[in-house]
């Protein structure tokens, strides 16, 4: 069993008390909720006559609905209005602070809570969305829940849970040029696959991910989950403070001294004991892509597609499925591969240091968007869209003959009206390539950092972005 | 009352395929709605439009396994989004129970939550409980939490479940939000001693 890690002393730290099953009651010290995942949370708790005794604890926002382009109200989808009317009903009636659009802190729950401060190091994060993970990359437990836990979490600021194990995911080595945060998550869960983290907590360790800045790190600890693993970490240090510091909802004055001390004390011992260790060395990372319909289908933009022989016997017919569905062959090179839409975005990738980057990719490049391509880029919160535009970035990406967006998780899970159609291609910089999970039943993903989906677009395929970038 | 769930037995369906994730089981668009009513005749809704295209027929679609009680999966089912629309489907159609080699977390914690046991048996057995499934549909399969066996008519298969999700099925205690609140007072206390929640004070 692990020891003297921060999941260790987080976990017990806000360990209530065990419960009669064995399992232990832990409280949430932040709790983010959104549209869809709440509004039965809330009609059980009414069902049931209870009450929200911490309101200050929770924070809402409105992202996987919204539409990015018409964002007036109200929204042509009634489905869509009516779970926009739910929460803010529900909010009201409870007392929870809810971020709606035009309020300039609306945008996707994971890219808002660290932007104004609310996410801090050493504390429990819980949200009805499996991305919740992406706080850890401040050194919170963070993670993903169901409505139901919902419920609980607003009725009791708790849950019920069971002590995760701790795997530490450990890198070393500098990222070669156009080697982003996003190849190194989608290169460790192609080596680990995407169940082999079931049951852990990853820590994220090494040279490489302290060289990261904290957008960085939120890339990486996002999709933990991708790798079965419910949160992600990676220790808090200089970097995570700076980025901190006067942040709305950070700690100041004379608070800042004591939070710091508090954070710093939360960290892995540097005798910590892990149940599990892997290492991997940055320099074997190379711009990665996936080619088929789990996030664990990833390959250098070098390689061709695997054979089903390089995967274990087990699972063989999903990588037939997958063949089958992407329609694509093994040894086939990836590089090349026609695309039809270009993404932008998401929780994973839609902060502004992905926006600046694929910026840079896109003049360095000097062409235009592919005519058979449609591309566009949403920011991931109110609060990057004025900041890129401040920077002319809009400006780019329109030149280029990409479209600028409002906030929102648009076609990341297409509950809103950014879909594929039929069988079309995407370049996505999102974090699932499930089957459907564009918006069209049979619509093809291709996950990749933000810099290769800008050179896809320009190319109108898979291309290598370290050809621009020499 | 707590309701206790010891034992299950009904009829068996077998969903083939490793990492079936949460937007296979229940696609996003259905997600836009404000409570779960009629998410069951949606669960699978693509795989089984699909297979039905390619003239196949999705278990769920299956004459002979409408009515089963209990789902039989592979490796990591439910992976993916934390969607309990996902669980909440899958129930609505009429599943009671799950087996299979592995679950995500988030889903198997939905299912507890919603006092849907998970068991889990090895990469073989879920696939021989599938096969004794597919070869006679009405064979009575039974999940039992107290041996921790799947049984399927006269074969007996040993199964897996976490001591603490066990526990709290056995003992009524799966629906854990009665006794969170009970803990009122304790969770109180802990708020306090959390460095954060006192504002550094």
């Amino acid at each position: 069993m692990s020891k003297g890690t921060l999941f260790d002393k987080v976990w017990d730290l806000h360990t209530v008390r065990p419960l009669s099953s064995g399992q232990t009651q832990l409280f949430i010290g932040l709790h983010l909720i959104h549209e869809v995942t709440s509004p039965q949370a809330f009609a059980m708790l009414r069902e049931r006559g209870l009450k929200v005794p911490y309101p200050e604890r929770t924070v809402a926002t409105v992202d996987h609905i919204v539409p990015t382009e018409d964002q007036a109200r109200p929204y042509a989808d009634t489905q869509a209005e009516e779970m926009m009317v739910h929460i803010a009903r529900n909010c009201k009636e409870f007392g929870i602070r809810l971020y709606e659009p035009g309020s300039g802190k609306q945008g996707v729950v994971h890219i808002i809570a660290p932007e104004q401060g609310l996410t801090q190091p050493g504390m429990t994060v819980a949200c009805g969305d499996s991305h919740t993970a992406t706080h850890g990359a401040f050194g919170a437990i963070a993670f993903g829940i169901g409505t139901s836990q919902v419920r609980d979490v607003l009725a009791t600021q708790t849950l019920s849970l069971g002590r995760m194990k701790v795997r530490k995911v450990q890198v070393d080595g500098k990222l070669n040029p156009g080697v982003y945060a996003k190849d190194v998550i989608l290169h460790i869960l192609r080596k680990l696959s995407a169940k082999g983290g079931t049951g852990f907590a990853y820590e994220f360790a090494g040279s490489t991910f302290a060289a990261m800045t904290m957008e960085e790190r939120m890339t990486i600890c996002n999709m933990a989950i991708e790798g079965g693993a419910r949160c992600g970490y990676i220790n808090p240090d200089e970097t995570t403070f700076a980025y901190l510091k006067g942040r709305e909802h950070a700690p100041s004055g004379a608070n800042w001294d004591k939070a710091v001390a508090y954070w710093k004390s939360i960290a892995s011992d540097t005798d910590a004991v892990y149940d599990d260790v892997k290492a991997f060395r940055a320099e074997d990372i190379a711009p990665t892509v996936t080619w088929g319909i789990s996030p664990d289908h990833g390959v250098g933009v070098g390689e061709s597609i695997p054979a089903k022989e390089s995967f274990t016997q087990d699972d063989w017919a999903t990588v037939e499925e997958a063949y089958q569905y992407m329609d694509v062959k093994a040894g086939q090179p990836i590089a090349g591969m026609k695309i039809d839409v270009a993404f932008i975005g998401s929780c994973t990738n839609g902060r502004i240091s992905d926006l600046r980057e694929a910026a840079k990719v896109i003049t360095a490049h000097g062409g235009q968007v592919a005519s058979h391509v449609k591309a566009f880029i949403v920011p991931g919160s109110e609060a990057v869209k004025k900041v890129a535009e401040a920077e002319g970035l809009d400006k780019v990406f329109l030149k280029h003959g990409f479209e600028w967006r409002e906030a929102g998780c648009s076609m990341c899970l297409a509950m809103n009206p950014d879909k594929l159609q039929g069988r079309q291609v995407s370049a996505s910089s999102s974090n699932r390539n499930f089957k459907g999970r564009q918006g069209s039943p049979s619509g093809r993903t291709l996950l990749m950092s933000p810099a290769m989906v800008a050179i896809a677009a320009l190319e109108g395929k898979v291309a290598d972005v370290r050809t621009v970038l020499k | 009352m707590p309701i206790i769930i010891k034992t299950i037995t009904g009829r068996g369906v077998p969903v083939r395929g490793n990492d079936i994730d949460t937007d296979r089981i229940i696609p996003a668009r259905f997600l836009r709605c404000v409570t779960f009513d009629g998410l069951g005749a949606h669960a699978f809704e693509d795989d089984r439009k699909q297979l039905t295209a390619q003239g196949k027929t999705h278990p769920f679609d299956e004459a002979r396994f409408q009515g089963a009680k209990v789902l039989v999966a592979n490796s990591n089912f439910g992976c993916g989004s934390s969607r309990e629309h996902a669980p909440q489907a899958i129930a609505k159609w009429g599943i009671t129970a799950i087996v299979a080699v592995s679950y995500s977390e988030i889903f198997y914690g939905n299912c507890i939550a919603m006092g849907v046991p998970c068991l889990k048996v090895s990469v073989a057995d879920s696939d021989a409980i599938q096969s004794l499934i597919e070869a006679d549909p009405k064979v009575e399969v039974t999940i039992d939490l107290e041996a921790l066996q799947v049984r399927v008519g006269a074969k007996t298969f040993v199964a897996q479940m976490a001591d603490g999700p066990r526990k709290q099925f056995v003992t009524g205690a799966w629906d854990a939000t009665g006794e969170l609140i009970e803990g009122a007072a304790a969770v109180k206390a802990a708020a306090g001693r959390l460095p954060y929640v006192t504002n550094f004070a």
